[in-house]
C-alpha cells in the first residue's frame, strides 16, 4: 500500500514539477520554424508561411461551407434535402482552380530548390562524415580534422543532475565556420545512415556510407548554431547534436590557423612520447576516461555490453586472452558489425590506455600493460 | 472407387451446410469459410492488434513525458516504435479493411459470398501467426527489430540483430496474406455482382475497395522483394545495399517507397469508400459527383506509383528528379481535394442528422484534410528538408492514419454494427467515445506540429528542454486516446452479447444500398438467390 501511495506521490511530482521547471530554463516557447541565419533558410521561412497561409485560407473557405451546412441544413431546423447530385461544371472548376493554385505555389518553391541544390564556388569546403554516435570533421582547405561528440553529463541524462540549458545540443568540439562565405560540406558516413541538420541553415543532408552528397551554407551573423542527427542511426540516434560556430571571416582564419599548428605539435608529440612507459594508474585513469567516451556507448560502462547486440568484454576472450587481437580489433574495427576502427579518432596513448582499461577493470584483471608503442608497432606492422 | 464415396460425403456435407447456420464452438471459428465470420475475425484481431500497438505507444509516451531516461532505455524505445509502426500498419489498419471488405463487399455487391472462400480462411489464419513471430522478437535476447518500421539499410542489415530474420519472416506472412485477401476481393467483384449491378452503380466502398486491391496486388510482392533483399544481405552475404560490394544502401530506400507510398493509399481509399457511403445516409441526399468520385479515386491509385521518393529528398538526389517528385506530389492534392468537396456538396442542402457514423465521418473530413494540408507543405521540397525527419511528419501522418484512417474505420462499425447485429448500440457509450476520442486525439497530434517545426527529430526517446511542455501535453493527450479505447471495447463487447434495442432492415433513415434490403441481423447466408439490381 504504501508503496503505491509513494509510486503515485511521485509520478504528481513528475507531472507537476517538470513543467514548472522547464519554464524557468527556457522561457520562451518556440512553435513554429525558426526563419534561420542565411538567404536561403529566409527563402524557406517564406515558403513555408505562404503554404501555411494558403492552406488556411482553402481550410476556411472548405470548413466554413461544411458547418454552415451543418448547422443550416439541419433536419432538425426543418431542412428538407434537395437532390442535385452532379455537375460538370462545379466539377471542373474545383479541379482548375487548384491546380492554378499549384502552380502558383510550385515556381517559387522550384526557384528555391535549384538554389539550394548548387554548391559550386564553395570557399570553404568541410568533409562531414557520421558514424554511430559523432560527427568527423575535415576542413578540405586545411591540415585539421577532428570529432565532435555529445557533451551532455551521463548524470543529467539519467536525471541525476540538473539539466543544462543546451541539454542535449551541445558538443565537446563544435564546427567552425567563416560568416559571409559560400561554405561547402561533403557528407558522408563510417557506418548506417546518418542525416546532417542545421535549422538555422535550412541544411539537412543524409550521410549515405560510401556515398558522397554536397550541401552548402553562407552565414550571415556570427553565432551559435545547433542540430540535430535527424536519421534514425541506431541505439544513440538521439545523443549526436551538431553544433557549428559562425566567426568573421579574419577570426575564423586565425582560429583555423591555430587549430593546424595544434594538431601539426600534437602528431610530433605522440613520436616523442612513443619512447615513454605509464605507469599502471596513469593508464588505467586515462583509460577509463576514453572509455567512458568512446565504448561505453556499445559495451555498457560495466563492459557487459548488451546481450544480443553488443557483446560483453567483462570476462570476454579478446579482452582477457588475445592481446594482439584485442589490439587489431580496436586499432582496425571489425567489419561486418558496429565495431567501428578507432585507429584514426583516437591517439596512440589513448588507444594503448583503453586496451589496459579493459583487460583490467570489471575483474578481468589481467595485469596486462599495453604501451603506446605496442599499438604503433601493431600499426606499422614493426 | 473411395474417391467418388468421399465426393459424395463431400457434397452432402456441403449441402448441409448452406441449409443450416454457424457450426457451434471453436471449430466455427477454425474452419470457417463465411464471409461475414472471417470478417468478423478480421475486425476483432484488428481490434485487439490496435490495442497491443497502443499499448506500446503509450510506452512511448509514458518515455517522452518529460526530458531525461526515465522508464526504458533507448534500444527498447527503438524496439517500441519499430514494432508500434508494424502493428498499426499491417496488424491494425489493413486487417480491420479487410474485414469490413468481407463483410460488406458481397452484401453490396449482391453475392452469396466471397468467390475463394477457403482462401479466405487461410488468408485469416496466417496473420495471428505472423504477428506472434514479430511480437515473441521481442523476448529474445537482443530484442525485436529497433530500426523503425521502414528498416533502412544498412541499420537493418549489418548492423541489426540476429531477429531480423523473425522480422523478415513476418513481414513475409502479412505480404501473402494482404495478397491473397485482395485476389478475393478482385476476384468477388468481377464474377459475382448480382443481375444489373453495373461498374456505375457499385457502391463506392467496393470500387475504393476494388483499386485498393489492384495497388496490394502490385505493392506487396515489391516489399516481399526489398525484405528478401534485405535477408540475404544479412545472412548470405550479397551487396544490394552495402557499397563496399558494389550495392547501394539509398537502393533500399527506392525500393521500400516504391511499396511504401501506394501502401498509404492502401490504407485511406477504403476510408474514402466509407466516408461517401455514411455522408449521404444522413444528409439524405444522394453523393455528389459518384462519378468523379470514381475517377479521382483511380487517379489517385495512378499517381500514387510515381511520387514514391517524396519521402527521400535529403538522400541526395539530382535537382530535377526532386522536381519531378515534388511537382507529381503536389497534383495528388487535386483529387484528394475533388472528394473533399464533393462530401461538402453532398451535405450542402441536404437534411443533416448526427448520428455517431456521421459524427466520425465527419471528424475525419475535417481531420484527414488537416493531415492533407500538412502533406502539401511537405510535399514543398526546399521546406520539407526542414520539416523530414522531425515530428511535423509524424503529425502529418498521424492525422492521415489515426483521425483519417481509424476514424473512418470507427464510423464503418457503427455504421454497419446494427446491422450485424440486429441491435442498436449503446448510443451514450458511443457518444463518450466519439467526443473523448476527438479531443485526445487532438491534444495527442496537434501540438506535434509544433515541436516538429521547432526541430524536435522523430525516433529519439529524449529531447532538448525547448520541446518539454509540448510533449508533457502530447503525452497527457496519448494516455487520454488510449483510455478512451475501452470504452469502445465496452461497447463492442456489449453489442457482441447481443444487447440494445432491435432495429429495422433499414436501420438508419436516408440509407440505401442492397445491405439495408436483408433482415437485421444479417442472416448467416444473404443473397443465395441473387437480387435484382434495378
Amino acid at each position: 500500500m504504501s508503496k503505491i501511495v509513494s509510486g503515485a506521490t511521485k509520478l504528481l511530482s513528475i507531472m507537476f514539477a517538470v513543467p514548472a521547471f522547464a519554464d524557468a530554463e527556457v522561457g520562451e516557447l518556440e512553435w513554429n520554424l525558426r526563419e534561420g541565419v542565411t538567404n536561403i533558410s529566409h527563402e524557406v521561412y517564406d515558403l513555408h508561411m505562404l503554404m501555411f497561409w494558403i492552406c488556411t485560407a482553402i481550410g476556411v473557405v472548405v470548413f466554413a461551407a461544411m458547418f454552415f451546412s451543418m448547422y443550416f441544413h439541419r433536419k432538425s431546423r426543418g431542412a428538407k434535402a434537395a437532390n442535385f447530385h452532379e455537375s460538370v461544371k462545379v466539377e471542373v472548376a474545383w479541379t482548375v482552380i487548384p491546380l492554378l493554385i499549384l502552380i502558383g505555389m510550385a515556381v517559387p518553391a522550384a526557384n528555391t530548390l535549384i538554389d539550394m541544390e548548387d554548391a559550386s564556388e564553395a570557399d570553404v569546403t568541410v568533409l562531414v562524415t557520421g558514424s554511430q554516435w559523432k560527427w568527423h570533421y575535415k576542413y578540405m582547405d586545411n591540415d585539421v580534422e577532428y570529432y565532435s561528440l555529445l557533451a551532455t553529463q551521463q548524470e543529467q541524462i539519467n536525471n541525476k543532475f540538473d539539466k543544462g540549458e543546451n541539454y542535449l545540443l551541445e558538443v565537446d568540439r563544435p564546427l567552425v565556420i567563416p560568416t559571409d562565405q559560400k561554405v561547402r560540406f561533403l557528407v558522408t558516413s563510417d557506418d548506417v545512415i546518418h542525416s546532417w541538420w542545421v535549422p538555422d541553415f535550412a541544411v539537412k543532408k543524409d550521410a549515405n556510407p560510401g556515398f558522397i552528397n554536397e550541401a552548402w551554407t553562407r552565414v550571415n551573423e556570427p553565432g551559435i548554431y545547433r542540430g540535430q542527427c535527424a536519421e534514425l542511426c541506431g541505439k544513440d540516434h538521439g545523443f549526436m547534436p551538431v553544433v557549428v560556430i559562425a566567426k568573421e571571416p579574419a577570426e575564423y582564419n586565425a582560429w583555423i590557423s591555430e587549430q593546424e599548428e595544434i594538431q601539426r605539435k600534437a602528431k610530433e608529440e605522440e613520436q616523442k612520447l612513443l619512447a615513454l612507459n605509464m605507469s599502471m594508474d596513469e593508464l588505467m585513469e586515462v583509460g577509463e576516461r576514453v572509455y567512458l567516451s568512446a565504448c561505453a556507448a556499445c559495451h555498457m560502462p560495466t563492459g557487459q555490453g548488451l546481450p544480443g547486440v553488443f557483446p560483453a568484454l567483462k570476462g570476454s576472450e579478446m579482452a582477457t586472452q588475445d592481446i594482439p587481437g584485442h589490439i587489431d580489433i580496436v586499432l582496425n574495427g571489425k567489419a561486418g558489425t558496429a565495431m567501428q576502427a578507432f585507429g584514426k579518432q583516437l591517439s596512440l596513448r589513448d588507444i594503448a590506455a583503453v586496451i589496459t582499461y579493459e583487460r583490467n577493470a570489471w575483474g578481468n584483471d589481467t595485469g596486462d600493460m599495453i604501451q603506446a608503442k605496442d599499438v604503433n608497432a601493431a600499426l606499422t606492422g614493426n | 472407387m473411395s474417391t467418388v464415396a468421399e465426393h459424395a460425403n463431400d457434397d452432402h456435407a456441403h449441402d448441409d451446410h448452406h441449409h443450416h447456420g454457424p457450426a457451434s464452438g471453436i471449430k466455427r471459428w477454425l474452419y470457417t469459410t463465411n464471409h461475414k465470420d472471417i470478417g468478423t475475425l478480421y475486425l476483432w484481431f484488428a481490434f485487439i492488434m490496435f490495442l497491443t500497438g497502443g499499448a506500446m505507444a503509450m510506452v512511448i509516451r509514458a518515455e517522452l513525458f518529460q526530458p531525461g531516461l526515465q522508464i526504458v532505455d533507448p534500444n527498447f524505445f527503438n524496439q517500441m516504435t519499430t514494432v508500434h509502426g508494424l502493428i498499426m500498419v499491417f496488424g491494425a489498419v489493413m486487417p480491420a479493411f479487410t474485414g469490413l471488405a468481407n463483410w460488406l463487399v458481397p452484401m453490396m455487391i449482391g453475392a452469396p459470398d466471397m468467390a475463394l472462400p477457403r482462401m479466405n480462411n487461410w488468408s485469416f489464419w496466417i496473420l495471428p501467426f505472423a504477428f506472434l513471430i514479430l511480437l515473441s522478437s521481442l523476448f529474445l535476447e537482443g530484442g525485436g527489430p529497433n530500426f523503425g518500421w521502414t528498416f533502412y539499410a544498412p541499420l537493418s542489415t549489418t548492423y541489426s540483430n540476429d531477429s531480423t530474420a523473425l522480422f523478415v519472416f513476418s513481414v513475409h506472412i502479412m505480404g501473402i496474406s494482404s495478397i491473397m485477401g485482395a485476389i478475393n476481393v478482385i476476384v468477388t467483384i468481377f464474377n459475382m455482382r448480382a443481375p444489373g449491378m453495373t461498374w456505375m452503380k457499385m457502391p463506392l466502398f467496393v470500387w475504393t475497395w476494388l483499386i485498393t486491391a489492384f495497388l496490394l496486388i502490385a505493392v506487396m510482392p515489391v516489399l516481399a522483394g526489398v525484405v528478401t533483399m534485405l535477408l540475404t544481405d544479412k545472412f548470405f552475404g550479397t551487396s544490394f545495399f552495402d557499397a563496399a560490394g558494389g550495392g547501394d544502401p539509398v537502393l533500399f530506400q527506392h525500393v521500400f517507397w516504391f511499396f511504401g507510398h501506394p501502401e498509404v493509399y492502401i490504407m485511406i481509399l477504403p476510408a474514402f469508400g466509407i466516408i461517401s457511403q455514411i455522408v449521404p445516409t444522413f444528409a439524405r441526399k444522394p453523393l455528389f459527383g459518384y462519378a468523379s468520385m470514381v475517377y479521382a479515386t483511380a487517379s489517385i491509385a495512378l499517381l500514387s506509383f510515381i511520387v514514391w521518393a517524396h519521402h527521400m529528398f535529403t538522400t541526395g538526389m539530382p535537382v530535377l528528379a526532386e522536381l519531378f517528385f515534388m511537382f507529381a506530389t503536389m497534383l495528388i492534392s487535386v483529387p484528394t481535394g475533388v472528394k473533399v468537396f464533393n462530401w461538402v456538396a453532398t451535405m450542402w442542402r441536404g437534411s443533416l442528422t448526427f448520428e455517431v457514423p456521421m459524427l466520425f465521418a465527419l471528424a475525419f473530413i475535417v481531420l484527414f484534410t488537416l493531415g492533407g494540408f500538412s502533406g502539401l507543405m511537405l510535399a514543398i521540397t526546399p521546406v520539407d528538408f526542414q520539416y523530414h525527419d522531425t515530428y511535423f511528419v509524424v503529425a502529418h501522418f498521424h492525422y492521415v492514419l489515426v483521425t483519417g484512417a481509424i476514424f473512418s474505420i470507427m464510423a464503418a462499425v457503427y455504421y454497419w454494427l446494427p446491422k450485424w447485429t440486429g441491435k442498436m448500440f449503446d448510443i451514450t457509450l458511443a457518444k463518450w467515445h466519439f467526443w473523448c476520442s476527438l479531443i485526445s486525439v487532438n491534444l495527442l497530434f496537434f501540438p506535434m506540429h509544433f515541436v516538429g517545426l521547432a526541430g524536435m527529430p522523430r525516433r529519439i526517446p529524449d529531447y532538448a528542454l525547448q520541446f518539454a511542455d509540448f510533449n508533457k501535453w502530447i503525452s497527457i493527450g496519448g494516455f487520454a486516446f488510449g483510455i478512451s479505447q475501452f470504452i469502445f471495447l465496452a461497447l463492442l463487447i456489449k453489442a457482441c452479447k447481443k444487447q440494445g434495442e432491435p432495429v429495422s432492415d433499414q436501420v438508419w433513415e436516408g440509407a440505401e444500398g442492397l445491405e439495408w434490403e436483408i433482415p437485421s441481423p444479417a442472416p448467416y447466408h444473404t443473397f443465395s438467390t441473387p437480387p435484382e439490381v434495378k
